[in-house]
């Protein structure tokens, strides 16, 4: 009998705490969520006490506002020319990055991949040691640079390194790796150039580490503070995801709605392209 | 004689495939961090100093930061792998609606972090959620922030950003370790235990080291969340070498910047290259 019994509640129990976490997890994104949808006068009602020292009084989180209302996304998309502005920043900063990034690090990956010249191996672990510095690390020689090109407070400065950063590189080299040499051979016994085969064979065949690289990197960019924070002294030019906290303390009504809408591109994106995201962060994890 | 021309065809070739993404990285990455290697010997004459370093090993704001990040790491990283490892292994078995739950996991990574502190904030607030919830049991409250306990809440949160992209590799893992060593274990009559600790974790020592290692350079990323939520200055406990290096660019010492950052990656490079060493040591000792 207690045979028959005890695999039975194990999947059951395992089934609940995997189910219990994976709520907790998605709690604060949903809340967020939930909280876009209050008016102003909700929330200054539910989170009136924050910030307060001295005060008794708590803030109230709702799982269902009083009132759905589109209020905030009103207020935000029509009435705060800000919010629009620093979401174009962000924009206009990601999309040259990404590609920019994916035109270079393709062409070099595939040199790293699939063709021999002398120092490859020794050039190919520079990139690699770059790749595992933190930010604090890269951004002085960047900023040395930048300086000197005359670029500090411009675009420039967040664009131009983030082009020539070595994930790509590293990121397309894996999944070149993984394409079987014979397609290149046959190619080149049927008279192909070089470059026919990379535009031909290699670029078709790699679509799928293009999409994964293109998901990371937008996920990396979208989510960018320590470049913008030292290279933009100019808040005009800050992209949301540095901005957003300041435009938080202004209007506190609108803000949630302002958080939403800054993670619903990235949060469509990966939905969509979830499989590619996956593969990516499972190719960046074997080792060359 | 053929060879080698079409060697040297071949070398022209990979130069042109190369040359962009080369003179990119090179102008913006290696040479001014080469050059950043010649600033941090600098002294204000112009001759050889290690007087930076000096400075830098000497200001107690340094020593803070670097035993703080220290702190974080050795905590939060075996905290962080040991719990991805479990998930991984439970999402690993049948599991009713496995891929939503990894979805669920995984959504964290991909939410701006400055789209999600400002429930961070309502909720480590003093008179924030998890007050009123301790209220609510009759505790006296904490001020999260503001005392050591924000280490802990920064812990947490490095903890929920990046749970998921330790999942996906630890699945991955997992998938990868053949099902027929477990049949084999199982005729032989090797019980649950024996067969994680026989197959499962041997088969994973791979896996381990490159979740720690991206464990590690992911920790870094933290400074994001307490950039936001605390600004240049938060609670002494949360000043990581991050806030050093950020406050420090503010004040433009460029020598004392680079000395800074050289030893910064001597720090990594170093711990890169131990955990290189043990897996290596791993490995020939599992064979």
């Amino acid at each position: 009998m207690r045979n028959l019994r005890l695999p039975r509640v194990i999947p059951l129990l395992r089934m609940f705490m995997l189910a219990s976490l994976a709520l907790i997890i998605v709690m604060p994104i949903l809340l967020t969520v939930i909280n876009s949808f209050m008016t102003e006068h909700e929330i200054n009602a539910n989170y009136a006490s924050l910030g307060q020292t001295s005060m008794n009084t708590w803030v109230t989180l709702k799982l269902i506002p009083d009132w759905v209302s589109f209020y905030q996304y009103f207020e935000l998309l029509f009435k705060t020319p800000d919010y629009l502005h620093m979401f174009w920043n962000s924009i206009w900063l990601v999309v040259p990055i990404i590609i920019g990034q994916l035109v270079c690090a393709s062409l070099a990956a595939f040199a790293f991949a699939k063709l021999n010249f002398p120092g490859r191996d020794p050039l190919f672990f520079i990139y690699l040691i770059t790749l595992m510095m933190p930010f604090q690390v890269t951004l002085v020689p960047n900023y040395m640079m930048v300086d000197q090109l005359g670029l500090l407070n411009h675009t420039g400065s967040i664009i131009l390194p983030g082009i020539f950063a070595p994930f790509g590189v590293f990121l397309l080299r894996q999944f070149m790796l993984n394409i079987p040499s014979g397609y290149m051979e046959a190619a080149k016994i049927d008279g192909a150039s070089t470059i026919r085969i990379f535009l031909q064979i290699i670029i078709p065949m790699v679509r799928p580490g293009i999409a994964a690289l293109v998901v990371l990197l937008f996920a990396d960019y979208w989510n960018m503070v320590e470049q913008p924070l030292i290279f933009l002294q100019d808040a005009a030019l800050q992209p949301l995801s540095l901005f957003l906290s300041t435009i938080q303390k202004g209007a506190f009504g609108v803000s949630f709605a302002a958080s939403t809408l800054y993670m619903i591109p990235m949060v469509l994106l990966f939905l969509y392209a979830e499989p590619h995201f996956v593969e990516g962060i499972e190719m960046s994890g074997i080792k060359g | 004689m053929r060879y080698t021309r079409r060697a040297r065809q071949e070398m022209i070739v990979a130069l042109f495939f190369l040359i962009p993404s080369l003179l990119g990285f090179a102008i913006f990455y290696i040479i001014p961090f080469i050059g950043s290697i010649g600033t941090s010997f600098q002294s204000s004459a112009g001759g050889f100093t290690l007087d930076q370093y000096g400075e830098v090993f000497g200001s107690s704001s340094f020593r803070n930061a670097a035993g703080n990040t220290i702190w974080f790491t050795g905590i939060s990283v075996p905290l962080i792998v040991a719990l991805s490892l479990l998930i991984a292994m439970w999402l690993n078995q049948k599991v009713y609606v496995r891929n939503a739950l990894r979805t669920a996991y995984v959504l964290p990574l991909v939410v701006p972090v400055a789209s999600i502190v400002l429930l961070w904030q309502i909720t480590f607030d003093w008179n924030g959620a998890l007050n009123s919830i301790l209220s609510y049991f009759g505790l006296d409250r904490i001020d999260w922030m503001k005392t050591n306990w924000s280490g802990t809440i920064v812990i947490l949160m490095y903890i929920w950003k990046n749970l998921g992209y330790n999942v996906i590799l630890f699945l991955a893992g997992l998938q990868n370790i053949p099902t027929s060593y477990y049949e084999t274990a199982d005729l032989e009559g090797a019980g649950k235990v024996r067969q994680f600790f026989g197959i499962t974790l041997i088969y994973l020592i791979p896996t381990t080291f490159l979740v720690i290692l991206m464990s590690i350079l992911n920790s870094f990323k933290v400074f994001r969340e307490t950039y936001l939520l605390s600004g240049d200055y938060p609670h002494e406990r949360i000043y990581f070498l991050q806030h050093y290096m950020n406050n420090m660019f503010v004040s433009l010492d460029m020598e004392k910047l680079s000395a800074a950052a050289v030893i910064m990656a001597i720090g990594i490079l170093a711990i890169v290259g131990i955990l290189f060493q043990v897996e290596r040591r791993f490995r020939s000792f599992m064979e």
